[in-house]
């Protein structure tokens, strides 16, 4: 403590450290993951393409680029209008949810808070079990209404996550995070048990909505990438530009207040942005379980702790996680697909535990 | 790099000037949940002096603490240098006053260094990153307080006084002139107390801080405080240098406690004694 007390020695230090922050190397390594899942997305499948053909064919599609691959008119179809919006979905699902993931599990200071936490899961799956039951096709008493499983899933959602929003509001202004994961905890309950009975009257229609809720990437052209597309894009920006001050809530609120943020404000926006997410990937594949989860806590483990590492690369290597489990999907038990949260949860699993393991060894 | 307060020197000297006094409390309540916490308290915290604030458990030291760091609202309540709280903006009032608070959360994984970085939040632009000053203010923080050798290290693995100075450090980047340290000694041991509060002390002198802390050690509270204000059930019960607060009569009355205060050069020594085996 004698030498702390020597009157203000400012010399520089000796080396210098830098803080922490996303390396270049980290950055480069994700974008590395996105384009080997862009490539080999496209070229599995039952009709099996030679990946530097595909890449070409990849290549072509930038404005200005013309080469030849050697592919015919009918393997470049299946290419551009089958499996590139597939694997482009895959991309964009998969980093919201990661994205959300990470974002959760700053503002709630809780490393299992995932993007199903605040109700969106039970929303959306309440939701498209009435549609399914009462809805479109199913002659009841709703099938006049044109509402879409994507439409009714995403209301549900945010749906949910604003009866979250409202019951966690009434702690008044004493409200912590914790007030809201007990809401969340409450509306999921609540709503499940709906859920539950609905399925319970109408049995003939469990078999869609299970499926449904295993999620799946199957899709319909670009159509489904152009719905989600404008969320990914308000989604990823919001959470992104913010991911300084996640790091300074992580000392808490009274020293984030005292740092002069604004900790409830900031929190709320970036569940806003989080659940806005959330459900957009909700609406276009079902529930995928586990990426929100199991990317963030791998980024977190192998690149660093601050959220300006977590979040940009949870969005890359997400986004490359689940266009690769979906590969997987469809593949293995081809022409049948898995669905993809079994994939998801079946890899993720032992797959965590071995980076959890490596780390460990790195670093004790 | 650290600014200076208006007009240097201690307590008295700038009241002599006229400058604006680093805190003024003026009949300030607080309810938390419905129950009130403080029920009119004054305070007046000279620029450059430092005040220590007594009291029992629940007297309502945190909320007061906590009051005069912005952190609650009270508009008018308070002002610091002059200008009423509720008139400076979050990022302003954050380059002014600066809380260390009883136990700072303490961030799984974060180096000391990006901990200390946080306090230059209120310099950085809400979307932007930190600048090479911000980097500069802060390794010069860091050499200050004997920390460089720690810049890597993960916070969570130092001992309660290097983390005690971390948070100091952290507090000291923000380049606030009024330091509020809620309990900055509680979870040291006596030799760490007094090489934290040394610290404190000597950096107000350095660079012209005014300190209002809480403190429950009330022998080392007097040493080091050039003012006490005791507080108890939401009000001020005395306020004065320590010889005048840490009396007999006012800590049996207001702690309920059985001491015996002993005066000495260094300020009262205050000894717990068992009811009923001293007569």
């Amino acid at each position: 403590m004698h030498q702390a007390l020597k009157r203000g020695p400012s010399f520089p230090p000796a080396v210098i450290v830098r803080p922490a922050g996303l390396r270049k190397r980290w950055l480069a390594v994700g974008a590395f993951a996105v384009l080997v899942a862009l490539v080999a997305g496209v070229s599995l499948g039952p009709v099996s393409l030679p990946p530097g053909s595909v890449a070409i064919e990849l290549l072509n599609l930038l404005p200005g680029v013309r080469l030849d691959s050697g592919l015919t008119e009918r393997e470049i179809a299946i290419v551009t209008e089958l499996r590139l919006p597939r694997v482009v979905l895959g991309l964009l699902v998969g980093g919201l949810l990661a994205l959300a993931g990470g974002a959760y599990q700053g503002v709630f200071r809780n490393p299992l808070a995932d993007p199903y936490l605040l109700g969106v899961a039970a929303g959306a799956g309440l939701a498209v079990t009435v549609v399914l039951t009462l809805g479109v096709g199913s002659g009841g008493a709703l099938s006049g209404l044109p509402v879409t499983i994507p439409l009714a899933a995403f209301v549900g959602s945010l749906g949910a996550v604003t009866m979250t929003y409202l019951l966690g509001a009434a702690g008044g202004r004493s409200r912590s995070p914790a007030t809201l994961i007990l809401a969340g905890v409450a509306v999921s309950a609540f709503l499940s048990a709906g859920q539950t009975y609905l399925l319970q009257r109408h049995a003939e229609s469990i078999q869609a909505v299970y499926s449904w809720l295993l999620g799946r990437l199957a899709t319909a052209g670009w159509q489904d990438v152009r719905l989600v597309l404008p969320y990914f894009l308000v989604t990823s920006l919001v959470v992104l530009l913010h991911r300084r001050e996640l790091d300074v809530l992580s000392v808490g609120d009274d020293e984030a207040g005292s740092l002069g943020l604004h900790p409830q404000r900031s929190r709320y926006l970036l569940i806003a942005a989080a659940s806005l997410g959330t459900a957009a990937a909700v609406s276009a594949s079902g529930l995928i379980g586990f990426v929100g989860i199991i990317v963030p806590h791998t980024v977190r483990l192998l690149a660093g702790s601050s959220y300006r590492v977590i979040l940009p690369l949870s969005l890359l290597f997400g986004g490359a996680f689940l266009a690769l489990t979906d590969v997987v999907a469809r593949t293995v038990a081809a022409p049948q697909e898995i669905p993809i949260g079994v994939v998801t949860a079946l890899l993720g699993g032992p797959f965590f535990v071995l980076v959890l393991r490596t780390a460990r060894r790195v670093l004790t | 790099m650290i600014p200076t307060p208006p007009g240097p020197g201690t307590g008295t000297e700038a009241a002599k000037i006229g400058a604006p006094p680093a805190v003024e409390v003026r009949d300030l309540h607080v309810r938390l949940d419905g129950v009130p916490i403080l029920t009119g308290v004054d305070l007046t915290v000279a620029a450059g002096e430092w005040v220590t604030v007594i009291g029992p458990n629940g007297a309502g030291k945190s909320t007061l603490l906590r009051a005069v760091g912005g952190l609650l609202p009270a508009p008018d309540a308070v002002r610091i240098f002059g200008t009423p709280l509720g008139a400076l903006r979050r990022r302003e009032r954050a380059r002014v006053v600066a809380t260390v608070a009883q136990s700072p959360v303490v961030p799984p994984g974060m180096a000391v260094l990006d901990y200390v970085l946080l306090g230059r939040t209120p310099y950085i632009p809400p979307l932007g990153r930190e600048s090479a000053a911000d980097l500069a203010v802060v390794d010069e923080v860091l050499g200050r307080l004997d920390l460089i050798d720690f810049r890597t290290r993960e916070l969570a693995t130092l001992s309660g006084g290097e983390r005690q100075r971390v948070f100091l450090a952290r507090a000291l980047a923000q380049g606030a002139t009024l330091l509020l340290l809620d309990e900055p000694t509680s979870a040291l041991d006596i030799g760490h107390q007094q090489e934290v509060l040394e610290l404190v002390d000597r950096l107000r002198g350095q660079h012209g801080l005014t300190v209002l802390a809480t403190m429950h050690d009330l022998s080392i509270a007097g040493e080091y405080a050039d003012r006490m204000v005791l507080l108890a059930a939401g009000r001020v019960a005395a306020a004065g240098p320590p010889r005048e607060v840490l009396t007999e009569q006012l800590l049996s009355r207001h702690y309920r406690a059985h001491v015996k205060v002993i005066p000495t050069p260094h300020g009262p020594l205050v000894l717990p004694t068992r009811p009923g085996r001293h007569p």
